[in-house]
């Protein structure tokens, strides 16, 4: 038990350095890196805790999805790091004495409330990924659909909002060419075959 | 000494609260890290208890995060593309 106590100490010790260079690094692309560095050690503490298919999980989609992502869309955008640093100092005492009120008052809880639940009960048998995806599929298969959907819509959401029309595209659209009608393009003006002599005109000249 | 459930309650605390003073300092997107805390507390109960409940909502919960987190880049985008900042400050078109 005692190498697992040792790197529950380093998992936890390297998570908390990362978070805490995560809110303090002035670049925004380190602040990022940081943040995979902090879900890789998260990812390595629920290991420990024998929960295999969410650390892969974690590792798989959020550092090898979303992470990415965030990353690609910090050094893309060219964001202003001094304009997101005004104000630092000025709330950092404020910060602190609520980010260590919300600290002290979470641990002095959940140190002393739990005494009795130490003992590691054996979860289930067989592997934690076959577990989970019983459960997932049966007890869950609702609120599974339902989280697809989410899913879906967001995929659908971020590509509807993010798409950009060239205006310059020569590009044409099937459908249009599909629905157009013959008066779209070609207009019968009616005329008579002969035009009358441009008599008057004549007269004034001649007064002229 | 062995692992207690206090052990991953605590490092859940303090990465709870580190965000939050980070959301007081910089205002930036941290809600990845609360969501981190939070589901660090829900695997620890998970396992202690021998309860697989715990699991699966945390699967829900990093559903549903990567989903928002999707759409709210896909919205910083089209954000700066419009303005060309992203601060919240200058985000003033509604005020009277």
């Amino acid at each position: 038990m005692a190498y697992t106590t040792g790197f529950f100490y380093l998992f936890a010790a390297v998570l908390l350095f990362a978070a805490y260079r995560v809110i303090t690094s002035r670049n925004t692309v380190h602040a990022v890196l940081y943040l995979m560095l902090a879900f890789s050690q998260a990812s390595a503490l629920w290991l420990l805790l024998k929960a295999e298919f969410l650390g892969i999980t974690l590792v798989l989609v959020y550092l090898g999805a979303v992470m990415v992502l965030f990353l690609f869309v910090v050094m893309m955008l060219d964001i202003n790091v001094d304009e997101l640093r005004q104000g630092f100092w000025k709330h950092f005492p404020v910060a602190a004495i609520i980010g260590g009120f919300v600290a002290a008052e979470l641990i002095a809880v959940v140190w002393t409330g739990f005494p009795s639940v130490s003992a590691s009960a054996p979860a289930v048998q067989g592997s934690n990924t076959h577990a989970l995806g019983k459960l997932l599929y049966t007890e869950y298969l609702y609120p599974i659909e339902i989280a697809a959907v989410i899913l879906l819509v967001a995929m659908i959401a971020a590509i509807a909002l993010t798409l950009r029309h060239r205006k310059d595209s020569k590009a044409i659209n099937p459908g249009d060419q599909v629905h157009v009608k013959a008066r779209d393009r070609l207009v019968v003006v009616p005329m008579a075959a002969t035009q009358k002599p441009a008599a008057p005109a004549a007269t004034e000249e001649g007064k002229a | 000494m062995s692992l207690t459930l206090g052990h991953f309650l605590s490092v859940g605390a303090i990465l709870f609260a580190l965000s939050v003073i980070g959301i007081f300092l910089n205002r930036k997107n941290l809600i990845v890290l609360l969501l981190l805390a939070v589901n660090m507390n829900f695997v620890a109960f998970s396992h202690y208890l021998g309860d697989m409940h715990g699991q699966v909502f945390v699967f829900f919960i990093l559903t549903v995060a990567a989903a928002e987190s999707a759409i709210g880049l896909a919205v910083l985008v089209l954000l700066f593309r419009n303005r060309s900042s992203i601060s919240v400050e200058e985000l003033n078109a509604l005020k009277g």
